[in-house]
């Protein structure tokens, strides 16, 4: 009795869920033209401040000749939008557009919700850095999204103090090290900077710059490699670093961390392009103080980043005007006028690669006043950032990366362990979720 | 606060001097004692739950330069900058937002009341077929989380492409299981059957016993209903956060939320934030202190004497 009500069930939503497949077959007409003309209305979620005026440039340009109208519903960003969306698709209800991070992407592909935009946005391939470009793709000939903002990583420094302690900007890793002891040596109560184990994208974009590839795909099935040697490197050169009490231990974003930059007790810090900022907010004292140098590199003469944030503009598989919104994705992301508004209304750093030396980058950010060259560097950075391989449970790794390396740091325990768990986790996760699992 | 007893010690105290127990204190009250441990555990109490609101008053007289700079308990002086920060925001979205909640809130609250008030008088004073299956049901909804619920309500409105509109907010609201618990509790404590007998007799029609004599006196009941509802759906986040796309029909709770997560190269808008969760608060405190006087009304003020 149980097995036939539940047939029944299936029957019913399988029945509905066709209806709708067909409803939605008949609204849209891409399927059969490239040409789509007519009126077209989209909703579009993003998170971006300011969105809505640099969408208002399309609908009153571009928009209006072709037009389609997008009307901006502005989100909250993070893994609760992931989420949102994916419910609303289980209703066949997801907007048009959405903004999503880039280690989001596996996550709605893997979930159907995200529609192959190859056929209009394939040709703004070459506009962007092909390690980003790369992550809209997910290594297939689709395309997903088309990339929006970049987070190439770099290091910050207090330019006063590194120079009041005979410091220089390290070039490697190694000497990042020896900088960190040097300073603990002249100042004992500073810290060059700390390990946060609250930040997965921090860690996972320093794997990336040593060559991790935490998720690539085997066929039909999923590989692992968040254990890899490339990452093990990363995690024993910061745990080492905070088991002999080189650097500190605390994580960022916290109040503490706020004070500790801007009273000079932490004085540099690993981040990305948006750091500026960041450190607006976090520490106003210390305003034209900072200087920026490209991320430490693991041998000498090698010239590569990782990445940290960054988000693309994707088009639903809900949309019934799927060639519209790829329009106005590439148009959004390509088009120099709509970058410079995304720049000056969103305060984003254009993954487009024409965009970053734009006449918005002319000058520097205002808390980097002094460093007349911070956005000619950064679009040198940008150029070198290694792809990122994400996978369709990237919140799972990076929730266990927050328990297991909080403890170790905590307690500053080998950092190894950590990164087993962490890959251990994310395994068993996938297997869970159904997916095959390449050993 | 005097000992833990002390919600029996007037029954005791009126029967103590005729039976001549405690001879020693039959003329008066018997002196109060502070129990010093009670005490200390509920100010401890008081203290951890009054910190946090401490913080955010004085958090949101900070300056974002002050904020994380300057000693936590020491007020700032950019509140008014703050304030004027929050209006400009978007051209005053926040207000926008705290209208929405109040909407939610005030509407949701009454409707869902007014719902419980009939179905809790009706479980109450009518005997029918299936009514203890009725309130069985009722009393699972009372276990189960609304939490879940957000979810699967969410797919039932879109199907009536009721999703992303203000009715999605307030529907599921409007039948709230613990209110309808609570009114048939209240109506059948409240509402003595004689009263209604009293009535019939007289001719009275069964609404107009239910509006003219039962309603005024489940009033305190009611209320209580009310403040519960209002405060629920004030602090509501999922529900909203689920079936709301639009921020201009954002509650406040969803709103404050988008401020804070504004991507990872954008900071969060911190004094912002803490001075709308403070204001956000101040209407609460004002409904409670608006309605605290009709809960004085208690059970006593029935109608027949016993």
């Amino acid at each position: 009795m149980p097995f036939t009500k539940h047939r029944r069930f299936h029957a019913t939503s399988l029945a509905l869920a066709l209806g709708a497949a067909t409803l939605t077959a008949c609204g849209s007409s891409d399927d059969e033209s490239q040409a789509e003309s007519g009126p077209a209305a989209l909703t579009y979620w993003a998170w971006t401040p300011g969105m809505d005026k640099v969408v208002d440039l399309w609908n009153k340009g571009p928009g209006k000749k072709e037009q389609i109208k997008v009307t901006v519903k502005k989100q909250a960003s993070g893994d609760t939008l992931v989420t949102k969306i994916l419910t609303a698709h289980k209703a066949k209800k997801a907007p048009d557009l959405v903004q999503a991070e880039y280690q989001a992407l596996p996550t709605l592909v893997s979930n159907d919700a995200l529609a192959d935009i190859s056929g209009e946005v394939g040709k703004a391939e070459s506009e962007f850095p092909a390690g980003v470009w790369q992550q809209t793709t997910l290594g297939s000939d689709a395309v997903y999204a088309v990339p929006q903002d970049s987070g190439p990583m770099m290091f910050y420094y207090r330019a006063d103090l590194f120079e009041k302690y005979g410091l220089k900007a390290p070039a490697t890793w190694d000497e990042f090290a020896k900088t960190a002891r040097a300073l603990k040596k002249k100042a004992p109560d500073k810290d060059l900077t700390t390990f946060s184990a609250n930040d997965s994208g921090l860690f996972a974009g320093l794997a990336q710059q040593a060559g991790a590839k935490w998720w690539t795909t085997e066929g039909e099935k999923w590989k692992v490699g968040i254990d890899d040697a490339a990452t093990r490197k990363v995690a024993d050169f910061w745990g080492g670093l905070v088991e002999e009490g080189a650097i500190d231990n605390q994580p960022m974003y916290t109040p503490a961390w706020n004070k500790a930059l801007n009273t000079g007790k932490q004085i540099a810090w690993v981040s990305a392009v948006w750091a500026p900022g960041t450190l607006t907010t976090a520490a106003p004292d210390t305003k034209g103080k900072w200087a920026m140098a490209p991320l430490p590199q693991w041998s000498k003469g090698e010239n590569t980043t990782g990445s940290w944030g960054g988000s693309s503009t994707a088009v639903t598989t809900d949309s019934d005007h799927k060639g519209a919104a790829a329009k106005f994705a590439a148009w959004l992301n390509t088009d120099p006028k709509a970058l410079g508004a995304l720049a000056k209304e969103g305060g984003i750093y254009p993954a487009a690669t024409a965009a970053q030396t734009s006449g918005a980058f002319a000058e520097p950010p205002a808390f980097f006043a002094g460093q007349k060259d911070f956005y000619p560097r950064a679009a040198e950075i940008a150029k070198t950032a290694a792809p990122g391989a994400w996978g369709p449970n990237v919140n799972v790794a990076y929730t266990s990366f927050k328990d297991a390396f909080g403890s170790a740091a905590k307690n500053k325990s080998d950092f190894g362990d950590a990164l087993t768990t962490m890959q251990d986790a994310t395994v068993a996760d996938l297997k869970k979720q159904g997916f095959g699992v390449a050993p | 606060m005097t000992s833990p007893s002390s919600p029996s010690s007037l029954a005791v105290r009126k029967a103590a001097p005729a039976a001549g127990t405690t001879p020693g204190t039959a003329q008066g009250p018997p002196p109060r004692r502070i129990a010093v441990l009670p005490t200390a555990v509920l100010v401890l109490g008081a203290l951890y739950c009054l910190l946090p609101v401490l913080w955010v008053v004085i958090a949101s007289t900070k300056s974002g330069r002050e904020l994380f700079s300057t000693f936590t308990f020491w007020p700032g002086s950019g509140f008014a900058d703050n304030l004027t920060d929050l209006s400009a925001y978007r051209d005053g979205i926040y207000w926008r937002w705290m209208g929405n909640s109040a909407l939610y809130a005030g509407l949701g609250a009454l409707l869902s009341t007014a719902v419980s008030a009939v179905s809790g008088y009706a479980l109450a004073v009518y005997r029918f077929r299936g009514r203890e299956t009725v309130f069985n049901i009722l009393m699972a909804g009372v276990l189960m989380p609304p939490v879940i619920l957000a979810v699967p309500q969410y797919l039932l409105l879109a199907k009536a492409d009721l999703t992303d509109s203000y009715a999605s907010v307030l529907l599921p609201l409007i039948l709230s299981p613990y209110g309808v618990y609570l009114a048939r509790v209240y109506a059948s404590a409240a509402v003595p059957g004689d009263v209604v007998e009293a009535g019939r007799m007289d001719g009275a029609s069964e609404w107009r016993i239910f509006t003219r004599i039962a309603l005024p006196m489940m009033v305190p009941g009611l209320v209580t209903v009310f403040l519960f509802q209002f405060v629920a759906v004030w602090n509501n986040f999922l529900l909203p956060y689920i079936m709301l796309s639009d921020d201009e029909k954002f509650p406040i709770t969803l709103g404050l939320f988008t401020l804070l997560e504004q991507g990872s190269n954008t900071p969060a808008l911190y004094t912002l934030v803490i001075t709308g969760a403070l204001l956000a608060v101040v209407p609460l405190i004002a409904l409670f202190l608006v309605i605290q006087r009709f809960w004085s009304l208690d059970l006593l003020s029935g109608a027949v004497k016993s």
